[in-house]
């Protein structure tokens, strides 16, 4: 058993189709759904851990792929730009699984680890200059 | 014992001995006190963070024909332009044209007078937008032009209130959570907050302003530029801590420099949520080691700075003048503090980090040749407090 987490993008013709349904039916996967959004442009977006073993998860990648969904490997919703962040600190106290954390407490110098991230968007708010951002909020 | 003149000379040929005011600390422990101020000449310190204070002074030239500028917006946000033709004042907390600020409870003010500011120095292109009443040598009365900071005369950062010695700690004791240009607080005690680079801070490196006065050159923003008088609200008569560093805000700056030099890294604009816009400013002090006294002033550690918390949800606005209790820099860096028996998260909104490159990049500029020293040429006001608003009944 393996864990993969995407980003997925479904175009205005593909926005209606049941893509978790088959993924948990046809492949036997297990799903952990962070986020998901349909814009006003009628572009989707899912945020979601796929669990099951090797063979099964590359059976749905490429199903999701043939039903024209685009997907991003270990790529979540959020963005933390390392050129704007400033290292102020302000997001530690709202990032609820220290995604976002101080290593080193002689630099201080903020650090984030995609892998933690939940994509809880807490931080976005609370940055002052503008570092974190998700598709969610900027579609 | 040295002087000015002696470390400028030693500047000048690229023999100064300068470290950084988090390298000065462990220096002084191998070396002894009396050792190190023979050796070193030079202390840098500096500072990140949010200065609400701070605006600048632009020169656009005449047009033609002439506009004597009598309302203006660069970007949709107003400037004031109460002084001569062409000349306007940008201030960093002014919200642009429109911006629903808090009627949406709490807003997002997501662009103003920092921002503009930050433009400027990026070199990116603006939109002015004046009008006037007309004058027989003044006759035009509307203008929308586009501009970068290459076409003006003059780019003058001018900053009443920088550099605050010490700041306080915002806590929020009540049941709702609150928005503050210290952060958004968490209800009953969930987060806290504070905004000083503590044992690099200018000012804590140098408590009783022996070496920072009127006329001290400093790097602002990669420019130089100089203390050009005491800081709005300028507080010199403060409870001290046994090493003479104050308690709680204290001596102030006002600083200028020349907006051209700048770099864009150093100058930020900032939006609060709740509460508006700012300026985000780098400033870099140097501190001349005149004597043992003054180097010992700069070994100030961390755990010997302390900073008072204060309740955000009434004790601030309320102006009580209640402080909850004392923590030291130490502590607030660790992450975690106990407070009145809860363990409560803490952050920043200064950037330590930023402070530590900024005195490596001084300590470089010194090194090179580039930077020089000045005497200041008038004191800050040693023993002064500070007024409240009077308010008439």
């Amino acid at each position: 058993m393996e864990t993969k987490k995407l980003l997925l993008t479904f175009k205005k013709k593909v926005v209606e189709k049941p893509i978790v349904y088959h993924l948990v039916k046809d492949f036997d996967l297990i799903i952990n759904l962070y986020r998901a959004s349909i814009t006003e442009e009628e572009e989707g977006f899912m945020v979601l851990d796929i669990t099951g073993s090797a063979s099964k998860i590359e059976e749905g990648i490429n199903f999701i792929v043939a039903e024209g969904v685009k997907i991003d490997d270990a790529q979540k919703a959020f963005r933390w730009d390392e050129a704007v962040c400033t290292s102020c600190g302000n997001c530690l106290t709202h990032c609820p699984v220290d995604a976002l954390h101080i290593k080193d407490r002689t630099t201080m110098k903020v650090e984030f680890d995609q892998n933690v991230c939940i994509d809880c968007m807490g931080c976005i708010p609370n940055c002052p200059f503008g570092a974190c951002g998700s598709i969610f909020q900027d579609k | 014992m040295k002087t000015y003149e002696e470390i400028n000379e030693k500047i000048a040929s690229k023999k100064a001995v300068v470290l950084t005011a988090a390298e000065i600390i462990d220096y002084v422990e191998e070396k002894g006190i009396e050792q190190a101020a023979k050796e070193v000449d030079v202390v840098t310190t500096a500072t990140f963070g949010p200065m609400c204070s701070s605006g600048c002074f632009l020169n656009f030239g005449h047009s033609q024909p002439k506009i004597r500028i009598t309302e203006a917006w660069i970007d949709d946000v107003l400037a004031y332009s109460g002084i001569a033709a062409v000349d306007l004042y940008m201030g960093a907390t002014q919200l642009r044209h429109n911006d629903p600020a808090n009627l949406d409870y709490p807003g997002e003010f997501k662009f103003g007078g920092g921002h503009v500011i930050e433009k400027l120095i990026r070199g990116e292109e603006l939109q002015l937008f004046a009008l006037s009443y007309g004058t027989d040598e003044y006759p035009l009365k509307e203008i929308r032009t586009r501009f970068n900071i290459n076409d003006l005369n003059q780019a003058t950062m001018v900053n009443p209130r920088n550099c605050y010695q010490n700041y306080n700690v915002a806590i929020n004791t009540s049941n709702k959570t609150i928005y503050t240009y210290l952060g958004k607080l968490k209800p009953n005690m969930g987060n806290m907050t504070y905004s000083s680079a503590g044992q690099l801070s200018p000012l804590l490196n140098d408590p009783l302003y022996q070496t920072i006065g009127v006329g001290t050159s400093v790097w602002l923003a990669g420019a130089k530029g100089h203390v050009y008088s005491e800081g709005t609200q300028h507080a010199s008569a403060v409870e001290r801590t046994a090493n003479d560093v104050p308690a709680e805000g204290a001596g102030t700056l006002a600083l200028t420099g020349d907006m051209k030099k700048m770099n864009a890294d150093f100058v930020r604009g900032v939006s609060f949520k709740g509460y508006g816009v700012s300026l985000a400013l780098g400033v870099g002090i140097p501190i001349p080691i005149l004597n043992e006294e003054i180097l010992r002033k700069t070994t100030i550690k961390d755990r010997d700075i302390q900073a008072q918390v204060i309740d955000y949800s009434l004790d601030y606005p309320m102006k009580t003048g209640k402080v909850l209790t004392s923590v030291n820099y130490e502590e607030l860096k660790s992450g975690s503090v106990n407070i009145l028996g809860q363990d409560v998260e803490t952050s920043s909104l200064s950037s330590y980090e930023k402070a530590i490159t900024i005195t490596e990049i001084l300590k470089s500029e010194i090194q090179d040749g580039s930077f020089t020293l000045n005497k200041p040429y008038m004191p800050l006001p040693p023993n002064q407090g500070m007024k409240s608003m009077k308010v008439s009944k």
